[in-house]
């Protein structure tokens, strides 16, 4: 791109890089390529495998159209609502219980001992996925939605929890500073001038959380979990896919409607 | 204001009686509702098993003592295993994520009332389906291995990249479009110098963010036989060794906290 001007000025404009420091940005090109490299090479594809999977592949994408929503409506019927029920559940328990945790993981509320003890507890909760939660829930509560629900509910302290914390340690402290002035008591002191500032954002959190507990439980019922993944697995293993097909659409049907719902809520309540 | 009168003194109160109302309707139902879910929870659930649970849970905690410590010179290509799955995965998601948010973004989209409803579909579905779900589908399409476990997450991650990255587009300042515009640069140039570089940091933060996500989620993968670590840790519960089971988990909550820390330095670098 040769421009009038150049011959002028002498030099030519070039688009200032991403990264200013050149050492860095060669660094990480480098860096990066050689990663790239030994992943790939380390990765072992079966490419005759994955070319045999090609064909099974339309043949599998084939035997999920059409989807058959009727032969196993009633499974699927009761698989969706134990979903929707475990959702429910354990997203208001786990952020019942997210409320005071975040509270004491506040560092402009808590002492530090309590400060301490719940960012511990929010990090535990958080760092395991929900299935290997669900896992060893299914092994100490037995199978069935209870271990779906106990797991959910953990992630959703996690979750929760620490975004509760952080909106809290982000309020403003004039607010807080004037309703202590005049003379409130603690509690009185949270329910007025730090709930309602953080409670617009927690409720769109609410919501959010909501529509990730429900994409979650179905996939508990993979490891027995109870809910839609319990049936979701049954019709892959016996190789009913135009149930599957069925069941997928459901979820993605309901995740569409939580999420235009929640949006509306969000922009309701702000 | 809404002023209540008792004993001839005025109150104030926060609300007056119709939203007071109105937000009591509210709670009652939702009560209800919950009341009911727990109903019907409660019934599907052998409440002996649950209140044998803490006396279980000790028994568990006691044979996963000591953690069985030279099991973790096994451990460390499963782990290299599932850091691999979790990059190539997102490097995957970004790529196909890209053109995909500016088909989505009201802004840039070639057709709102043909291609944007298309993109906006393969978003949520994407992003509806979980990983896991992914890697139970491509595990019995192209057999089981990483490379399923690279795919599941890179399937599932390019409605969440997508997703971001639009409403990123949607946000940009049109100001510096026009400018870019009024020099007589086409499309593509209006692209390349107009709004890539005003999405370009929160494409990088979107980017670091979905994969410290997906370190965390390539760790179940192995469950459904898609690779990683998770596979080992599948092995040794159904041949009950718990002693090598508090290792895998150990091991998984060292990379998870790794890599949050990661990501964390990166995005504050950025931002």
């Amino acid at each position: 791109m040769s421009h009038p001007t150049d011959s002028l000025t002498g030099r030519r404009w070039k688009r200032p890089p991403f990264i200013a420091s050149p050492l860095l940005r060669w660094g990480l090109a480098v860096g990066a390529a050689i990663y790239l490299a030994v992943a790939f090479g380390t990765m072992e594809v079966n490419w005759s495998r994955v070319a045999d999977g090609l064909p099974r592949a339309q043949r599998f994408l084939a035997s999920f159209f059409p989807p058959d929503f009727t032969s196993r409506a009633e499974d699927i019927f009761d698989g969706i609502l134990e979903s929707l029920w475990m959702t429910v559940i354990s997203t208001v328990v786990g952020i019942a219980i997210s409320i005071p945790v975040g509270l004491g993981a506040a560092r402009n509320l808590a002492p530090r001992p309590v400060y301490l003890f719940s960012r511990a507890v929010l990090a535990v909760s958080r760092t395991f996925p929900e299935i290997i939660l669900a896992l060893f829930a299914v092994k100490l509560f037995g199978f069935g939605p209870f271990a779906g629900f106990l797991a959910l509910s953990i992630g959703t302290i996690g979750f929760y929890g620490k975004l509760l914390a952080e909106d809290i340690e982000d309020m403003d402290p004039v607010q807080a500073e004037a309703v202590k002035a005049t003379g409130s008591s603690w509690f009185q002191w949270l329910n007025y001038a730090v709930q309602p500032q953080v409670m617009p954002r927690m409720i769109g959190l609410g919501m959010y959380r909501f529509d990730i507990n429900f994409r979650e439980s179905a996939v508990v019922g993979i490891v027995g979990g109870g809910g839609i993944g319990a049936t979701l697995l049954t019709s892959f293993d016996r190789y009913e896919f135009d149930s599957s097909a069925a069941i997928l659409l459901i979820i993605i049907g309901i995740v569409m409607v939580v999420e235009y719902s929640s949006g509306y809520i969000r922009r309701w309540v702000q | 204001m809404p002023l209540d009168v008792k004993d001839g003194l005025k109150v104030w109160q926060r609300r007056d009686r119709n939203s007071q109302l109105a937000i009591w309707a509210v709670q009652f139902a939702a009560v209800a509702i919950f009341v009911y879910c727990w109903q019907l929870i409660s019934d599907k659930t052998i409440w002996m098993f649950v209140t044998d649970a803490p006396r279980q849970a000790a028994d568990m905690a006691s044979r996963m003592m000591p953690p069985k410590w030279d099991y973790l010179s096994t451990l460390w290509i499963p782990v290299w295993d599932t850091i691999a799955i979790a990059t190539l995965g997102t490097l995957m998601a970004i790529v196909m994520a890209f053109p995909i948010a500016f088909l989505a973004a009201r802004n840039t989209t070639p057709s709102k009332t043909f291609i944007r409803p298309i993109a906006l579909f393969i978003i949520v579905s994407s992003r509806s389906i979980n990983s896991l779900l992914w890697a139970l589908m491509l595990v019995t399409v192209i057999g089981p291995g990483v490379f399923a476990g690279v795919l599941a997450i890179g399937f599932r991650s390019i409605g969440f990249c997508a997703k971001l990255l639009y409403e990123a587009i949607e946000e940009i300042d049109e100001t510096q479009v026009e400018a870019i515009t009024a020099t007589g640069a086409n499309g593509p140039q209006i692209l390349n110098y107009g709004i890539v570089p005003q999405i370009l940091p929160a494409f990088a933060g979107i980017s670091v963010f979905r994969w410290d996500i997906n370190i965390r989620e390539s760790t179940v993968l192995g469950l459904v036989g898609a690779g990683g670590i998770g596979l080992q840790l599948n092995a040794s519960i159904n041949t009950v060794t718990w002693t090598q089971v508090s290792v895998i988990l150990l091991v998984i909550l060292g990379t998870v906290i790794v890599s949050e820390w990661v990501s964390a330095k990166v995005r504050h670098a950025i931002i």
